[in-house]
């Protein structure tokens, strides 16, 4: 055995353990991880998997994401040869010989098309981070032209290089174990060399091409390129739940709430926290922020992953890690304490995150640590909780007030023999000035399409929905449990409501609490009487109507048409959008309990939104949620727009119905 | 060394409502809280246990069910919750109220001393003021009303130092201790209990002390030995005023009715 090919295999062979040695002490650190079960509905996720990884749906949606798309199955590809490469060099010619030749010729030609097409899409990579980088792939910690980034694209396209060389050579010395029309036509410019020129060049390419590729197998796990490893299976395990819901947690003495230091993540936070690819499309849509808030998702995921590894050591010897995960300050592998107050909960980043990445629920986990086991959140937070524990609504008015929004309710309670559908008023409905009008609009509605309906009065419990999205697992748990109680007694089977936070949390997080019933928005329920034929809706021009998308009805629950529609039914018109609409909408600044905080830093982000809305020169902005209503009509007073009104879907249809 | 926080029960006033038949209060299904001035002084007695590691002791009179008030004090980090709990101590006025407390708390000072005993500064739903003074009479204590601060505790010299929070003004008082304090809202603000000591609180041992412990004559505690009792209870008559028309459901219509009757009575020109 010639000596190069002795000192190749034992390259190869340490390389080769390096990688599996980097590979399980990365396993290792995910395993450490909380108990999570990820393996239900096998086809289900090898179906979402395909369709995330392997379609690159979402890598798609973005223009630079075609590039990206076409350098993953190029690496798809060349893996194969590579692994061709690496196996040639133990046993030289041995593929050649074995496999059948149309088919290895098949794969020369494909290799080598692949190869160019790859080095181009690096070279367009370069291009774009040198010189139009994106403003969101860097932040406070990593920039575009990091060195990371551009050295994993300079190994790649050396990679491509060597392997044209060493083709274009072997073409010139008239080696010609296939066709491979790139080389070969490189090959032709080098005819003019000698053969020993040749071949010395062809043995550096194939031992830099060798070097390379090993270098770069053991750079992988140690970098952000660990994606190339786990955003595939990160996809398979990556929750079902549309709205990625927290999990509930059982209050036993004895039991840990929440998350407080990194292994009690679970193993799937671990994976995603290696998954992520650092291509920043969380970072650019957080309304957090995009108005200069301490929150970044991207950094809340990076930190896990920084925090994971500094503690690592420790953990695998069963001890607690030194080093803190949340702390007043941000540290590198330290979250700001701050900064995870700032999430809205809007889900923009699961939603845009091309791996699947669940950044926010994992945002949710360190509030429930802080709110349950320290007691540590702002101050604002006590009066709210308390007003739940002791009124169940955000502010404390009397329970005994809460069918006090209309003054004909008198007969209206819920009875399952004489009503149909529950309409679940909500807090908002119930007790804010101007949400009470939109239940007085909605009930308006519903009346004149004959729908038989009823409340709960004073017996209705607040949703939960802040309490739960703040991190106060236990309080929500109690009012979950009251109001699944509450309807299962009273023979409810459908219910409406003219809140997304109500509607999102009966409809998802009550079916952890066994409520399988059928739960409407309020423009859903129009929508479909109008459909129906049960509400005739006369059209009424009510001027330009700008249509802001709510995070809990669009995002997490993929409702964006029902309510543009009966905007367009009640006017003959279709609805003015935003420039940030649908799935890329932009948060009122309300959900995740912030309607109940201040918001400190940082520019407003209702008053980010209402400055997109007047790029329109809206009447009036359209919306479908009581926060926000209430962020639009604050945000208007605060650019000291007196013109533009803000309304309910439900009020532009009670407007139309009005004689 | 002790610290001692008295805390009531109360209805949760924001949700009474009385009744015009009886002029009673209609207290059917309305939840119990603790008095919210109290929840200060307790959370004074958790700091002084925090920092000085003196013992916190909560103290209630009341019915069985305000049990429910000193488990949420358990759930707090109180060190001991006792309730004062008897028939005979029913229907009692402040005096004799204070005299049920002072007994109480004369009890806990035979078993170890007492530095201080916070007090709301009044209830929420009596609103007299008088049980925490009440309390310093009775045991001879220093009394210190209305603070809002603690400006110096110093347990070995047996001194401490507060600042009262008076109409327009501040006051600095020092009194040797042991001292009865009520406290204002702006004192603290009282903590949270974590989800660990709710449930371990849900366990905790409640003391009830009755009448065969705290050994008082009958004829001194509740309604026999209670010199003053409520004879009524009533809202007052609105003698000005008038909420006209309907504003939440016709906005337009109650604006008109509105513009009319401020043109009638000459208070708008047109």
């Amino acid at each position: 055995m010639p000596i190069e090919q002795i000192i190749y295999i034992a390259l190869l062979a340490i390389s080769v353990l390096a990688f599996a040695v980097s590979c399980a002490e990365r396993l290792e650190l995910i395993t450490l991880g909380a108990a999570e079960n990820r393996f239900d509905a096998p086809l289900k996720r090898l179906q979402r998997m395909l369709s995330y990884a392997f379609a690159q749906k979402r890598v798609l949606k973005r223009p630079f994401g075609f590039n990206h798309s076409l350098l993953f199955w190029g690496f798809l590809l060349l893996s194969l040869a590579n692994a061709e490469f690496l196996i040639d060099g133990l046993f030289p010619g041995q593929i050649a010989h074995t496999l059948p030749e149309g088919l290895y010729r098949g794969l020369a030609i494909a290799f080598d098309i692949v190869s160019l097409v790859t080095l181009v899409c690096v070279g367009i990579a370069v291009v774009r981070r040198l010189f139009f980088p994106p403003d969101y792939l860097g932040n406070e910690y990593t920039s575009a032209r990091s060195r990371e980034s551009l050295l994993i694209l300079a190994m790649i396209a050396s990679l491509m290089l060597a392997f044209f060389l060493l083709h274009a050579a072997h073409a010139a010395l008239g080696i010609h174990d296939t066709t491979r029309p790139v080389s070969a036509l490189l090959g032709s410019g080098l005819t003019g060399l000698s053969v020993q020129s040749l071949e010395t060049v062809a043995l550096y390419a194939w031992w830099g091409h060798a070097a390379i590729l090993l270098i770069f197998l053991n750079l992988l796990p140690r970098s952000k390129h660990m994606h190339i490893l786990t955003a595939i299976p990160n996809t398979f395990f990556a929750n079902l739940e549309k709205t990625t819901l927290p999990s509930p947690e059982v209050f036993e003495k004895g039991a840990r709430f929440g998350v407080g230091s990194v292994e009690q993540f679970s193993w799937k936070d671990l994976l995603d926290s290696f998954t992520c690819t650092e291509c920043g499309r969380c970072q650019d849509l957080c309304p957090a922020y995009n108005t200069g808030k301490g929150l970044n998702p991207r950094r809340i995921v990076h930190d896990i992953k920084v925090n994971l590894l500094k503690n690592g050591p420790t953990l695998k010897e069963g001890q607690s890690g030194s080093h803190p995960l949340t702390d007043t300050v941000q540290g590198e592998g330290t979250s700001c304490v701050d900064a995870l107050w700032d999430c809205t909960t809007c889900g923009a980043c699961i939603n845009v995150c091309p791996v699947l990445i669940e950044q926010m629920p994992k945002i949710i986990k360190m509030r429930r640590h802080l709110v349950q086991e320290k007691a540590e959140f702002p101050s604002e937070l006590l009066t709210l909780f308390e007003n739940m524990e002791q009124r169940s609504n955000p502010w404390g008015i009397a329970p005994s007030e809460r069918s006090k929004w209309s003054n004909q309710l008198g007969d209206r309670l819920f009875d399952a023999e004489q009503c149909d559908i529950l309409f679940f008023v909500g807090c908002a409905g119930s007790f804010d000035t101007r949400a009470k009008q939109v239940s007085v609009a909605l009930t308006t509605i519903l009346d004149q399409a004959d729908v038989r309906w009823g409340i709960l009065g004073k017996d209705e419990l607040c949703c939960g929905d802040s309490v739960r999205r703040l991190g106060n697992e236990y309080v929500f748990d109690q009012l979950a449990r009251q109001n699944v109680e509450l309807f299962k007694s009273r023979g409810v089977t459908k219910i409406v409501t003219a809140c997304p936070h109500c509607f999102s949390t009966l409809k998802n997080d009550y079916r952890q609490y066994g409520l399988e019933i059928e739960v409407l928005h309020h423009s859903e329920l129009i929508a479909h009487l109008v459909s129906e034929g049960r509400l005739k809706l006369p059209q009424k021009d009510q001027g330009a109507l700008l249509f802001h998308d709510s995070c809990y009805l669009g995002r997490h629950n993929d409702t964006y048409e029902a309510p543009r529609q009966i905007l367009q039914q009640a006017t003959g018109k279709t609805p003015q959008e935003f420039e940030r609409r649908g799935e890329n909408a932009f948060c009122c600044g309300a959900g995740g309990g912030r309607m109940w905080l201040e918001e400190v830093s940082g520019e407003r982000i209702n008053r980010n939104r209402v400055k997109e809305a007047l790029h329109q020169s809206p009447d009036t902005i359209c919306v479908s949620c009581p926060y926000c209503m209430t962020m639009m009509e604050d945000g208007l007073k605060d650019e000291g727009d007196e013109k533009v009104r803000v309304k309910d879907v439900a009020e532009v249809v009670a407007e139309a119905l009005r004689p | 060394m002790q610290v001692i926080s008295c805390l009531k029960q109360v209805p949760d006033t924001t949700q009474v409502q009385i009744d015009p038949a009886t002029n009673t209060l209609v207290r059917d299904g309305i939840p119990f809280i603790t008095n919210p001035y109290d929840t200060h002084a307790l959370e004074e007695s958790l700091r002084l246990r925090d920092d000085y590691g003196v013992r916190a002791v909560a103290l209630s009179m009341g019915p069985p069910n305000a049990e429910a008030t000193l488990r949420k004090a358990c759930s707090l980090g109180v060190d001991d919750a006792i309730l004062l709990s008897d028939r005979s101590f029913g229907g009692a006025d402040t005096l004799a109220t204070s005299r049920v407390l002072s007994a109480a708390i004369e009890r806990l000072a035979k078993q170890e001393e007492v530095a201080i005993v916070f007090c709301g500064k009044q209830t929420i739903d009596g609103d007299t003021a008088q049980v925490g003074p009440g309390i310093a009479s009775r045991l001879g204590l220093h009394q210190l009303t209305l603070v809002d601060r603690i400006e110096r505790l110093d347990l070995g010299n047996k001194t401490i130092r507060v600042r009262r929070k008076l109409e327009g003004r501040y006051e600095i008082v020092e009194a040797p201790l042991p001292v009865m304090i009520t406290v204002v809202r702006e004192i603290n603000q009282p903590r949270y209990p974590t989800v660990p000591m709710r449930l371990a609180a849900s366990e905790r041992e409640i003391k009830v002390w009755d009448n065969s412990q705290l050994k008082l004559d009958v004829e001194t505690i509740g309604l026999k030995g209670s010199p003053t009792w409520v004879s009524k209870i009533f809202s007052p008559e609105r003698d000005q005023g008038e909420i006209i028309g309907d504003g939440l459901n016709d906005p337009e219509g109650t604006t008109q009715l509105l513009l009319e009757k401020l043109l009638s009575k000459d208070l708008l020109a047109v």
